[in-house]
């Protein structure tokens, strides 16, 4: 991806605090429309908490405080003026451990849709559920059973599931926090294969431990270091050419 | 020896034996330094203390049980024999004379010579048991302190043993606690069983009418034991109470759960459920005194009829006594909910309250459906509200605002002043009682099978 892409968010000198401690020192980095961006350090590090700024998660955790400025496509996320709950639109997540409802399938991807007033008839709200299905791939594994609980699905189901959710509201950028560590190889290479197909429609933030999947499935990846970012560039530069010594040390499996 | 000194010496000896064997199995374990001993210090020391104690407790507990009827059968051979061919009902008066006798109860001067002769060979009976009891446990307690003192080697699985005993224990506790259940059910199953014997039970179930006279008429003039009433008017103050209870004990436990700054949830928590701390007969005067006027005279202003003491009184104060445990159980459910949920509700756009609204409150659903149904058994089994508060008044009525009469009142009612337990005046509180029992039990049984269901739900 050349920087000659547009800038989707910014963020300048983000610093968290939980109470007095200072989670993050600063963070400053562009993320590009349409490209597939991971974040990886060791655990503590920081990227997780740095991910959950971008939609204003940490916005539910108490005695949290974030400072500096975030924008999303130009526009400061934390200006009175953008309510949380349509940024939280515009930026989805998906998060470490899948989280159905305990509703059916059909009500988990049709939750979003209703709640934004995305359908008007049944048969949008159908349509906008198959089509978030399909592009999830679960579509044919779940067409017959739409009405059963979505917690009966096997973990990686649920994953797609979860990633198809938040595609049924539209969002712009999809924050994935360690989606593939509560699933198996299969599953994981189920969903690492379709991150590469939505980022044809989608920015894709991914925070992962596991590092032969941000070289398998992002364009840029910054590596995180207690709570500061250290390096950030092109995935195949990083991992083979890293400018920083730390960067080497963990990537070549020196800690972390 | 006395049995309660027997029990002490037992005490000591257990106390002994532990030392003993925890002493002897040092020894042992520094003879044998190169093999690893079975067990702790402490089991080996268990063990020879459950070996003194335990089957010299047995040999006590079977002669307590044994011993009273073999003296009385030892004392009536003695007796002269015109006395002795008496039937055996005069026998038990004779020998329940003796006993008084024998233990200074009775009256002396009026016993005739055989009588107190009897009663002295009792008393000696008495007193070489007791002394032959003594010697027999102490043989059989030192006899088992040795050998287990002796048995003690590297091998001996003596923490097996303890914990075997200890399981027994656990098991003897819960089973006292399951027998005891079984005896009231089946006390009050006798009763009622009886009962029915006077009253057909369709007459009881589906009677309209509750009118059961005095005792004193007859029984001929028995009167009308209708249950429905009496089960009318529990239903309709539960109904009130849990249309009270159940918005704000909601409310509450939404607002704990998730609104509520977690140090004012840490305050107003238990506050609340002080609540349900309160003396139900303080409820009861709190309706009478202050609730059922209040509600008179608002009725009054609004040109409505309500009496002081009504079904609306005993409700609306019945509800608050058990807002507490609809907020509280609710409270913990939702809570329960996990965080997860809630992130991937807020994750997608959503407000809190549609959140709360749309996620976890239908994911915490059948647990507080769960918590509802143990309030409204609560509230069945309610009495000094309602004894009080109420008006006592078994009429068959859905208005709420005149005087009614529950199960509870009506068993408080029968079983107060003289009883005759013969009477079926009497005997409908058992079987009104038992009414009263499966149907609470069937609303805990309910309540538990959701509430576990709930739980399986997020493994």
């Amino acid at each position: 991806m050349s920087n000659s892409a547009a800038v989707k968010i910014s963020a300048k000198d983000v610093k968290v605090f939980y109470g007095e401690n200072e989670a993050l020192h600063g963070i400053s980095m562009d993320v590009y429309e349409n490209e597939v961006i991971s974040f990886i350090g060791p655990s503590g590090c920081g990227k997780s908490t740095f991910l959950r700024c971008m939609n204003r998660m940490n916005d539910t955790i108490e005695h949290c405080r974030v400072t500096g400025s975030i924008t999303l496509d130009g526009r400061d996320i934390h200006d009175p003026s953008l309510d949380v709950v349509q940024l939280r639109a515009q930026v989805g997540m998906v998060f470490q451990k899948p989280n159905p409802f305990p509703k059916s399938i059909y009500e988990n991807i049709a939750y979003g849709p209703k709640l934004h007033g995305l359908a008007e008839r049944k048969a949008d709200l159908d349509d906008i559920v198959e089509s978030s299905l399909r592009r999830a791939g679960l579509w044919n594994e779940v067409k017959d059973r739409l009405d059963q609980p979505g917690t009966g699905l096997s973990g990686g189901q649920q994953q797609r599931l979860c990633i198809a959710r938040s595609i049924a509201v539209s969002p712009e950028v999809i924050l994935m926090d360690e989606p593939c560590s509560a699933l198996d190889p299969i599953a994981t290479s189920i969903i690492e294969e379709l991150i590469d197909e939505l980022k044809q429609n989608f920015t894709i933030v991914i925070v992962t431990h596991n590092m032969q999947q941000a070289a398998r499935v992002s364009d840029r990846t910054a590596f995180f270091h207690l709570g500061n970012l250290i390096e950030i560039g092109n995935t195949n530069d990083l991992f083979t050419n890293p400018q920083q010594k730390r960067t080497e040390d963990y990537i070549t499996g020196r800690y972390g | 020896m006395s049995n309660l000194s027997l029990i002490v010496v037992l005490l000591v000896l257990l106390a002994l034996g532990y030392q003993l064997g925890m002493v002897r199995s040092r020894k042992v374990a520094t003879i044998n330094a190169d093999v690893r001993m079975h067990s702790r210090p402490h089991h080996y020391g268990m063990m020879v203390g459950l070996w003194a104690v335990l089957p010299a407790f047995f040999i006590l507990l079977l002669w307590l049980w044994l011993a009273p009827a073999v003296i009385n059968s030892m004392m009536l051979t003695q007796l002269p024999a015109d006395i002795a061919s008496q039937s055996a009902e005069q026998l038990r008066v004779v020998s329940q004379r003796i006993n008084n006798l024998a233990s200074n109860f009775g009256v002396v001067a009026d016993a005739s010579e055989w009588e107190l002769a009897a009663a002295e060979h009792l008393r000696q009976l008495k007193a070489n048991s007791a002394i032959v009891l003594t010697a027999l446990m102490a043989v059989i307690a030192a006899v088992g302190m040795l050998i287990s003192l002796l048995k003690i080697t590297p091998r001996l699985k003596a923490r097996h043993q303890v914990e075997r005993v200890v399981k027994a224990l656990l098991v003897l506790c819960s089973t006292v606690a399951i027998l005891t259940t079984i005896g009231i059910v089946l006390s009050m199953v006798g009763e009622t069983l009886k009962f029915f014997s006077f009253i057909p039970p369709s007459e009881f179930f589906f009677g309209t009418t509750w009118n059961p006279r005095f005792s004193t008429v007859g029984v001929g003039e028995q009167g009308d034991f209708g249950l429905i009433p009496l089960l009318s008017g529990t239903v309709l103050i539960a109904g009130i109470a849990m249309l009270v209870a159940i918005p704000l004990g909601l409310m509450v436990a939404v607002y704990l759960a998730e609104y509520a700054p977690l140090k004012l949830r840490n305050t107003a928590k238990p506050v609340i459920e002080v609540l349900a701390g309160i003396p139900t007969i303080v409820y009861g005067f709190f309706a009478l005194v202050t609730v059922g006027p209040f509600l008179r005279d608002l009725g009054a202003a609004l040109g409505l009829d309500i009496n002081a003491t009504s079904a609306l009184t005993a409700g609306v104060v019945m509800g608050i006594m058990i807002i507490p445990f609809i907020s509280s159980l609710s409270d913990d459910i939702i809570t329960q909910v996990p965080k997860s949920m809630r992130d991937g509700s807020l994750g997608l756009g959503a407000t809190k309250s549609e959140t709360i609204l749309k996620v976890v409150l239908p994911a915490a659903l059948p647990g507080i459906v769960g918590a509802i149904l143990l309030a409204v058994s609560r509230a069945i089994g309610e009495t000094m509200i309602v004894v009080l508060a109420a008006g006592n008044s078994p009429a068959l009525t859905a208005n709420p605002f005149e005087a009614v009469s529950t199960v509870t009142v009506t068993i408080v009612n029968q079983l107060t002043g003289d009883n005759d337990f013969s009477s079926p005046q009497s005997l409908v509180a058992f079987a009104l009682g038992l009414t009263l029992f499966v149907i609470t039990l069937l609303l805990n049984v309910m309540a538990l099978v959701i509430v576990r269901k709930y739980r399986e739900q997020y493994e």
